[in-house]
Parts: structure tokens; C-alpha cells; sequence
């Protein structure tokens, strides 16, 4: 199992049925596919759809349905499309129940940066900060490390999404929880040690009782 | 509604130096018949409010692409790489908004308020250089209104009188923008007899748009 497939799967997990979620683009997007119809999850695009199905059947796809990415969707039972100014409403507003975004950084306070690399890279934030403002609980679902630099930082080096503090952060080493006393590790990903996730990390993580091994959905 | 106009007399209402607020979310409900006619007039010195910058080739993409954008509101211009070099190059001033205040900030333009009161960005650099104050107990950073001069529309279906549906995702930035531009026009796949759009399905009332592109094909 690779990677961005570990971490997709214990993110799945944290989805309860009746959900109204929503899956950023990339990696978080792949959570979908381990989460089972029968939950009742909402996935909410926010282009505008309540309800995102899987993709159509290749030569049907309907040219006004995409995902935020702009690919191809469908509609599942109960959908409603909205308008820009509704869909945000829904994520400022309180009305979502859980975001999931990729990263580049978290720091020891709990804050996310993963809109810009200055000079390198700048694709700008799209939604990612009404997101991570707005959302009932932020996931953040990314590797653990870039080019063997850590994502996992003391302080956050790039500009900042967002000050509030993430709920979770889910890698394919590990499942971390910020909180007030900083980043404590919750469990580690299937035949990893504690020493393996410490040296892969550059921030300080917190042990709190055991760590037990990530279940995968 | 003033009537129907081919999309190269609509786009020669467009002059230098305008400010376009243009639908769409990459692409879709972008009113492609319209971007095709003024790519082809090249009026120059735009300013360009879209949720995001497409792909090259693509939706308001080919507005960049022809070197028609001297400036451009959006949140997100990651997938046109070539939107990304002339930010870099300072061809095009761009200034990057969170969706959610974009959208807002046009709302407000349109609806005659002074500003949106909004929790994104504080403490980041969206907040850099504007306004903070506390309402109920809570910080807001304060962000301004947006209006243009025209405002560029997708639908799915017009009537005569130039009421607008959409469709699914095509939604997006059109029934706000419809709000927030002096001149409004619209662009529709179909366009069909008064009546056939029930009141209770119109987006965008027609009192608000001033152009409608006549029919596909013609």
C-alpha cells in the first residue's frame, strides 16, 4: 500500500455518517473512495454541489458537473447545486461538519500553510482559507515529509492558511493531534516505530499514553 | 433587456482599460462564445475579476493568453502556469482573494453594501494593510466592495426577457456577478419563449441584464 492509500484510508475513518464534508483536491479527494455509500456522507464541492457521486460512465459526462478540480462527476440522491455565494455561506458559516486539505506545513501551534511557496510556487488560496476558518473540524491529510524535509515543523516557514488551530493531521507515518500543549502523537501507521516517526519529524510531539497502530477503513 | 446582439457587437462594446467580472469556475459556466469575440477585437488593459485564472486556452485562460489582462482579482490561478509567470514577470498585477471573500466582496458591490465583515485571512497576508474591528467579541477583517464595468455571463437557459437558469456547477460566480456589473450580458446554451423558465426556477431576473448573445449557431 503506498503512501497517499494509508493515509486516504485512515482519513476515512474520521467520517460519520450524515456528514456534510469536504474533500479538497489531490490526495484528500481520494478519501472518498474508502468511505461506503451506505454512511449518508454529503461530499460538498465547493463549485458549487451538495452530494458529489463518482465519475460518470465514460461518454456521459455533462460538460456543467465538475468537482473543484474541474473533473468530471456525478450527482448522487439528495444533491443540490448552489451558488458560489451559498456554498461559501455553508463553510464560513459553521455549516460544515469536516474539511480535509493537503498540507505543506504544520507547526507546533497546530497551523497549516498550504497555499504558497514564495518566489516558487504561488496557485494562490482558492478556498483553502475559508475552509480551514470556517469548518466544524479540519483535517489535514499530507506526507510526512517533502524531500526528506519534514512537513512537520516548529513554526511554519511559508504564510500561514489560516491561525485557527487544525484538529488532525493524518500522514502515512502517523496520526497527530494539536492541541493547547502542542502536537500529541495519536497513532502510528502500521509496522512503524515511535523512533522512526521522531526522527522523520522536525517538530516536538508530545506522548500521551499509548500509540497504537493507524486502522485503515 | 434590450435585445440580442452577436457576440462580436457585444464584444465592441467593450473598450480599453474596462473591468470585466466574467462567471465561471475553471471554465465552466464561463460564457466561451463571448471570450472567443473579444479575443478576437483585443481590446488591451483589462481588468479581470474570475474566480480563478482556467487553464491556458481555456475558459477566461484565453483572455490571458492573449495578453489582453493588465490586472486580475481571482483566488486561484495554480493550474494556468502561464498566469503564474506573468505574475511573476509583472505583466499582470494580481491580487489573490479567498474564494469566499471573492465572492462576498462582489455580493456587497452588487447589493449596494459597503463592505463584508469576514474571520478569513486574519492573521495572514490577506490581512495585510486592511482594517480589523471587533463585533460582538469577534475580530473581522473589513473587505471592500467589488464592481465592474461589465459583467460577463454563462447560463444554461435566457428568455426573451432575459431571465436566467443554470445548471448544476455552472452556477458558481454568475447569479452575484449578474449584481455587480454595470452592463450585463449574458450568454445562454438555449434561449426559449417566455414562460418555458417558472418563476420559481430564475436565478437571475432579467431586469438585470441588459444584453443577451443571440442564439448558438446563428
Amino acid at each position: 500500500m503506498d503512501a497517499k492509500e494509508i493515509i486516504a484510508r485512515r482519513v476515512a475513518r474520521e467520517i460519520h455518517p450524515g456528514m456534510l464534508v469536504n474533500l479538497g483536491i489531490g490526495l484528500p479527494s481520494m478519501v472518498a473512495n474508502y468511505v461506503p455509500a451506505s454512511l449518508g456522507v454529503f461530499f460538498q464541492a465547493e463549485n458549487g454541489v451538495i452530494g458529489l457521486g463518482a465519475r460518470p460512465p465514460e461518454g456521459m459526462e455533462n460538460l456543467s458537473l465538475t468537482d473543484a478540480g474541474g473533473g468530471f462527476v456525478t450527482a448522487a440522491p439528495g444533491a443540490a447545486s448552489i451558488d458560489s455565494a451559498m456554498s461559501f455561506g455553508l463553510i464560513r458559516g459553521g455549516h460544515l461538519d469536516m474539511t480535509v486539505l493537503g498540507g505543506l506545513q504544520v507547526d507546533e501551534a497546530g497551523r497549516l500553510a498550504n497555499w504558497k511557496v514564495p518566489g516558487k510556487m504561488v496557485p494562490g488560496m482558492g478556498g483553502a482559507m475559508d475552509l480551514v476558518t470556517g469548518a466544524a473540524r479540519v483535517v489535514v491529510a499530507m506526507q510526512h515529509a517533502a524531500r526528506g524535509e519534514s512537513k512537520i515543523v516548529r513554526s511554519c516557514s511559508l504564510p500561514l492558511t489560516s491561525l485557527r488551530r487544525v484538529d488532525l493531521v493524518v500522514t502515512e507515518l502517523a496520526v497527530i493531534a494539536p492541541t493547547e500543549a502542542g502536537l500529541v502523537l495519536r497513532e502510528r501507521a502500521p509496522g512503524v516505530s515511535l523512533e522512526e516517526i521522531r526522527a522523520a519529524t522536525e517538530a516536538a510531539l508530545i506522548l500521551d499514553g499509548d500509540v497504537p497502530e493507524m486502522i485503515l477503513a | 433587456m434590450k435585445g440580442a446582439l452577436t457576440p462580436q457587437a457585444a464584444a465592441e462594446l467593450i473598450p480599453d482599460g474596462a473591468s470585466l467580472m466574467v462567471g465561471g469556475f475553471m471554465a465552466v459556466g464561463t460564457p466561451a462564445r463571448l471570450i472567443e469575440a473579444i479575443v478576437a477585437r483585443r481590446p488591451r488593459n483589462l481588468t479581470l475579476i474570475c474566480n480563478d485564472a482556467a487553464t491556458p486556452g481555456k475558459g477566461v485562460g484565453k483572455l490571458i493568453s492573449a495578453g489582453l489582462i493588465s490586472r486580475l482579482i481571482a483566488s486561484h490561478i495554480g493550474l494556468n502556469p502561464e498566469m503564474q509567470a506573468k505574475m511573476i514577470s509583472g505583466e499582470v498585477e494580481c491580487e489573490l482573494v479567498p474564494q469566499g471573500t471573492l465572492v462576498e466582496r462582489i455580493r456587497a458591490g452588487g447589493m449596494g453594501l459597503g463592505g463584508v465583515l469576514t474571520p478569513t485571512g486574519l492573521g495572514t497576508e490577506v490581512e495585510e494593510g486592511k482594517q480589523i474591528v471587533e463585533v460582538q467579541g469577534r475580530r473581522f477583517l473589513v473587505e471592500t466592495p467589488l464592481k465592474a464595468d461589465f459583467a460577463l455571463l454563462g447560463a444554461w437557459q435566457a428568455d426573451y426577457v432575459g431571465n436566467l437558469r443554470y445548471l448544476l456547477t455552472a452556477h458558481n460566480f454568475n447569479p452575484v456577478m449578474a449584481l455587480a456589473g454595470a452592463t450585463v450580458i449574458a450568454e445562454a446554451d438555449s434561449i426559449v419563449p417566455v414562460g418555458v423558465i417558472p418563476p420559481d426556477a430564475v436565478k437571475t431576473p432579467g431586469v438585470l441584464v441588459d444584453h443577451l448573445l443571440i442564439r448558438p449557431g446563428l
